[in-house]
């Protein structure tokens, strides 16, 4: 299975690289452009073939090491082979 | 005090921090590698500055799975003395054993520049030869150094005296414009509960003779082994 983990920066925590970005679009004329965020995007191969178990390993994972619950925030689809 | 100085793939000021400790201090100090799995020699470990691992992920998250880290949370839970530095102190929140986390800078530049903190706790093992209010002037030298915690925690940290250091003007005001990094309310160093955990973005090892600037850090580097 693959799977794909979104990470973001939770909901009321200042992005300056989203504020940035955005100050960017406006710049080059997409002014219709508002509240950038910026994000990561994770991407792996999982071998397990029960979505409940990938699922598991993929929480665990994001818990662990791929998302710092302090600030961030992740969520994740899995695409079958 | 025997002292460890933690060398991650990456980490740039453990020469530095060995060099204050050892020359300028003249305290009893070794290397220690970050495959190594014993801290039972040491009565204290400094996790340097620097970029364990590249800053892959985020700062500090994959030293935080190094074999030493693991023996480090036990060394610290027997209340030994604990200092990470800059990128130390991302190592140290990413390893829970200081609440919070370090964020990109406000500007999103790497600041690099002398600062000044304001000693906020005296009573604490690594600032007991400063005065309350004693303001320092000591370099930093990071990208991600704006401290975040949400609000409850805040008010946790403040009510049990862990704020060590804050940002401030030359003349010891909390003001916006001496704030570089935009750290909530003006965080530069905290410890843990305990009190024998310090994580700090400034740089003591680098303020510890006047021919480079300031010695202000060798206070706290002496107020650990005094």
């Amino acid at each position: 299975m693959k799977a794909k983990i979104q990470v973001r920066l939770k909901n009321g925590i200042l992005d300056p690289q989203g504020k940035t970005v955005n100050n960017a679009l406006h710049h080059l004329g997409f002014e219709n452009i508002n509240h950038v965020r910026v994000g990561k995007l994770i991407e792996f191969e999982i071998e397990e073939s029960d979505r409940k178990k990938a699922f598991q390993v993929i929480e665990d994972a994001c818990k662990k090491l791929l998302a710092n619950p302090v600030i961030e925030d992740y969520s994740y689809e899995v695409e079958e082979d | 005090m025997k002292f460890g100085v933690i060398v991650f793939p990456g980490s740039n000021c453990d020469h530095d921090m060995y060099y204050a400790l050892k020359t300028v201090i003249g305290n009893n100090v070794k290397f220690i590698w970050h495959q190594d799995t014993s801290l039972a020699d040491f009565d204290g470990v400094v996790l340097p500055g620097g970029f364990s691992y590249g800053d892959y992920l985020r700062a500090g998250a994959i030293a935080r799975f190094s074999p030493i880290l693991q023996e480090v949370v036990r060394f610290a839970e027997k209340g030994k003395i604990v200092l990470g530095i800059c990128n130390g102190f991302q190592v140290l929140t990413e390893s829970g054993l200081l609440p919070g986390a370090l964020m990109r800078n406000q500007n999103l530049r790497f600041i690099c520049k002398h600062v000044y903190i304001r000693t906020e706790n005296n009573q604490t093992t690594f600032t007991k030869m400063l005065k309350k209010g004693q303001i320092l002037r000591i370099p930093i030298a990071h990208g991600e150094g704006k401290y975040y915690i949400d609000d409850d925690n805040l008010k946790r940290l403040t009510e049990n005296n862990q704020i060590l250091f804050r940002y401030c003007s030359p003349l010891g005001k909390l003001e916006n414009e001496h704030n570089p990094n935009g750290s909530k309310s003006f965080i530069a160093g905290i410890i843990n509960r305990e009190g024998n955990v310090l994580g700090m973005m400034p740089h003591p090892e680098r303020a510890v003779e006047l021919l480079i600037g300031s010695n202000d850090g060798r206070y706290l580097l002496e107020s650990i082994i005094t």
